[in-house]
């Protein structure tokens, strides 16, 4: 019965070592920590897995997938992530010491996927509420195109750490057929820059305290300085929401024959 | 002023002598087509769709619904229906809507292929002496089987005992080819779910859920549940995964190839809700493509992700709808991890969808069905997948027909949803099914008496199993699995030389 594990997984397949956590999970109800090392391209990495009180450290690269379905453990990943880390995540934390790929989070329907750098195309795509199940993507520096696509709840925070909050952000199609849920920018967007049912909102007082957890939880995970965090709090946001939750209502026709 | 209607379609009489007033065909018409004013029974035609519950429900048998003789000028292009769409698409600027399946007068090859039955040159077989086994398995297959030999002693005499050494994939055990397909909870009500899994259950066989994940109350049921992942991933968490015995992954839809699905908010109720995992009264959208999905590549990595999550315990299916280059998809499928390929014909029906496809999109089964399986046989990759098939299957002929042009299963939707009482009506979308089926209004769902539509669905599925056994052994055949491919059991009628290539039949006669 341990409580930590250490892996090489050089030359490790995907499957095998999918298999292996599997099993030291099973075999060791203590386990708190299983440190991964040498990760380099293998997919699916926790996906599926449901259990509190576990880190999984990933020390390299993960392939696609990374946490998906999973419920209930941390993953820190010490390396860039490929495309989709917390695909339909439902409980747990995701945190990236460096960038990820196209649709990161998506369909995310709880638990958080935070970012230290930049997040491909279609990020957020999908991501859903359900009451209290609220999922957070928060991203560093800056995202592809179609940010939040289809969103239908939660929250987006894009960063934009290296820019200034007075410059126009360079996405576009922002939240296309977006019909729940917020995102947040920090910098300026341009209407053009919306996809079809997105809308700008003001960015209000209420809008401020919903995102200061999220961002000094943020702050704290990839130990940024106090200076940062308070330029990040004093930050101007563009605030994009749905224009309603019914954006396609009015496509249809019904035909009685 | 410009007209916004022609003449309603169809006409409701009320024979005033037998009519005793009760109104209970008003209390029955959920879309206010009747009403009872005080001495009276007022019709309002332009809303009836004939579904015939007023009728059905009449003590005095005093309702006849017919179509309206009075349609205005005939004319064999301009038909009431193309004018109706014209206006109405005048009125509102937007897509026509629509339910059930395909509504056209297309071919149906089924009806051109005619069955093969022995004599005394191969004797046919008879299934009330013999068994016929129609059991299937869903699943990959392995290419050869290999064993392995350990010598044991046993009572001090070696004795070589033989071990299989090949991994079997997970397979689904099916006591009938007949499953029902998938219809989502929000599409069609929580009792009819509930009916199709008792019916499911006391066939040996499975139910799809659809994209809208799997309510609770269903979870007792989930031996015989396929739950179903979508590009709007509904309802889909570990908890979900694990309460079917197989995944499908849903690319596209017989009814509406290419496109997605959308339940609107209307039907998002507070159990739906909670099944969807989305809040109440939003739209349901499930968008054309799976967003991290544009290659085969990718859709080997969304099975494979499933196996994952499941450990690789469950066999995953991957749904397409019928289209030209279906056996191109459906080969690159078979190189996936997938276990079977589920083709859903352009006759298969839907709660919604946009008139112009269900009308005009995609091909019939029958075709799609010899092109994958021929397909699948050149490239070597038919034992890797099972096909199965779906998209108007309407009785155990047509069951038969699809077997031995290549499928291993079908699916059933329409012809499940007839034995629970629908009536075509074809306004599923409107969520006002009278019939309690395509529903989430409360007092609707009611009227769907659960074991009663249990009872029905399952004597349709046991009806058909003892016809599909008749017709095995008429041809000879004592299992399912020797009629699987086997076109020569059958014989094109009426069809011209491409259409037997395409179905690889031979002409009647020959």
């Amino acid at each position: 019965m341990s409580k930590e594990v250490t892996i090489d997984t050089s030359g490790i397949y995907y499957k095998e070592l999918n298999e292996q956590i599997n099993e030291i999970i099973k075999d060791n109800p203590d386990l708190e920590r299983i440190t991964l090392n040498n990760v380099l391209g293998q997919r699916f990495i926790g996906n599926g897995i449901s259990k509190n009180n576990l880190t999984i450290v990933i020390n390299g690269i993960p392939g696609g997938d990374l946490a998906m379905f999973m419920k209930g453990p941390r993953v820190e990943v010490y390396g860039n992530a490929d495309h989709a880390p917390g695909n339909t995540l439902d409980e747990g934390k995701v945190i990236i010491h460096g960038s990820s790929g196209d649709a990161t989070g998506h369909s995310m329907r709880g638990g958080s996927v935070y970012v230290q750098g930049s997040v491909g195309y279609r990020s957020g795509i999908h991501m859903k509420e359900y009451k209290g199940k609220t999922p957070v993507l928060v991203i560093g520096e800056t995202a592809g195109d179609f940010l939040g696509e289809y969103m239908a709840g939660g929250i987006i925070i894009n960063l934009n750490i290296q820019s200034e909050d007075t410059e126009f952000v360079k996405n576009s199609m922002l939240g296309t057929g977006i019909h729940g849920g917020v995102i947040y920018i920090r910098g300026k967007v341009n209407e053009s820059q919306l996809g079809v049912a997105a809308d700008i909102k003001e960015f209000k007082k209420e809008d401020l305290e919903k995102i200061t957890y999220y961002i000094e939880d943020y702050c704290n995970e990839f130990n940024y300085s106090d200076e940062i965090k308070n330029k990040l709090l004093n930050s101007n946001y563009t605030k994009i929401a749905p224009i309603s939750s019914r954006p396609f209502k009015k496509l249809y026709t019904p035909d009685i024959r | 002023m410009i007209p916004s209607t022609v003449p309603p379609k169809y006409k409701i009489t009320i024979d005033h002598d037998k009519c005793i007033l009760c109104g209970r065909c008003a209390k029955e018409c959920a879309w206010d087509a009747i009403r009872k004013s005080k001495d009276k029974i007022i019709t309002y035609d332009n809303r009836c769709g004939s579904c015939f519950r007023c009728a059905s429900m009449c003590p005095r048998d005093a309702i006849t619904i017919i179509e309206n003789p009075s349609q205005g000028r005939k004319h064999p292009v301009w038909t009431p229906e193309a004018r109706q769409d014209v206006l109405n698409q005048a009125n509102s600027g937007c897509i026509l809507l629509s339910g059930m399946g395909n509504a056209k007068d297309y071919p149906i090859y089924y009806d051109n292929i005619v069955l093969d039955a022995c004599q005394v040159t191969n004797p046919s077989i008879d299934p009330l002496r013999e068994p016929m086994e129609l059991r299937t398995y869903i699943g990959s297959k392995p290419e050869k089987l290999e064993f392995e030999y350990i010598e044991e002693e046993i009572d001090g005499k070696k004795v070589k005992k033989s071990k299989l050494k090949t991994k079997i994939a997970p397979n689904l055990k099916l006591d009938t080819p007949i499953m029902i397909g998938h219809m989502s909870y929000g599409a069609i009500s929580l009792n009819s779910h509930k009916a199709m899994a008792k019916a499911v259950k006391r066939c040996g066989t499975f139910m799809g859920t659809g994209e809208g994940g799997l309510h609770r109350d269903l979870y007792e049921y989930s031996d015989n549940i396929i739950t179903q992942v979508a590009s709007g991933r509904f309802g889909v968490n570990s908890e979900y995964l694990s309460k079917g015995a197989a995944i499908e992954i849903k690319i596209g839809q017989g009814a509406k190839p290419g496109i997605g699905g959308h339940l609107p908010g209307e039907k998002v109720s507070a159990e739906v809700s909670m099944t969807r995992m989305i809040p109440e009264g939003s739209d349901a959208i499930s968008p054309a493509p799976h967003h991290d999905i544009y290659s085969i590549e990718d859709l080997a990595q969304l099975v494979r992700s499933l196996k994952e999550a499941t450990r690789w315990k469950l066999p995953v299916f991957v749904k397409i709808s019928a289209v030209h280059n279906v056996a191109a998809i459906a080969n690159g499928i078979a190189t996936s991890d997938a276990d079977a390929v589920v083709i859903d014909g352009f006759k298969g029906g839907t709660g919604a969808a946009p008139k112009v496809f269900r009308d005009n999109v995609g091909i019939p089964i029958e075709v799609a069905i010899s092109a994958v399986d021929d397909r699948l046989r050149e490239q070597g990759n038919r034992n890797k997948v099972s096909i199965i098939a779906s998209g108007g299957i309407r009785n155990s002929a047509d069951v038969f027909k699809s077997i031995a042009l290549g499928a291993d299963a079908v699916y059933i939707g329409t012809a499940a949803m007839i034995a629970m009482g629908c009536t075509v009506c074809g306004r599923c979308y409107g969520g006002k099914c009278c019939w309690g089926i395509a529903t989430q209004r409360a007092d609707l769902v009611e009227r769907l008496e659960i074991e009663e539509a249990a009872d029905r669905v399952s004597n349709l599925i046991g009806a058909w199993t003892h016809e599909i056994k008749e017709l095995l052994g008429a041809a000879g055949i004592n299992s399912i699995e020797s009629l699987r491919g086997n076109r020569d059991r059958l014989r094109g009628i009426g069809l011209n030389e491409v259409e037997l290539k395409a179905l690889g039949l031979k002409q009647a006669g020959l």
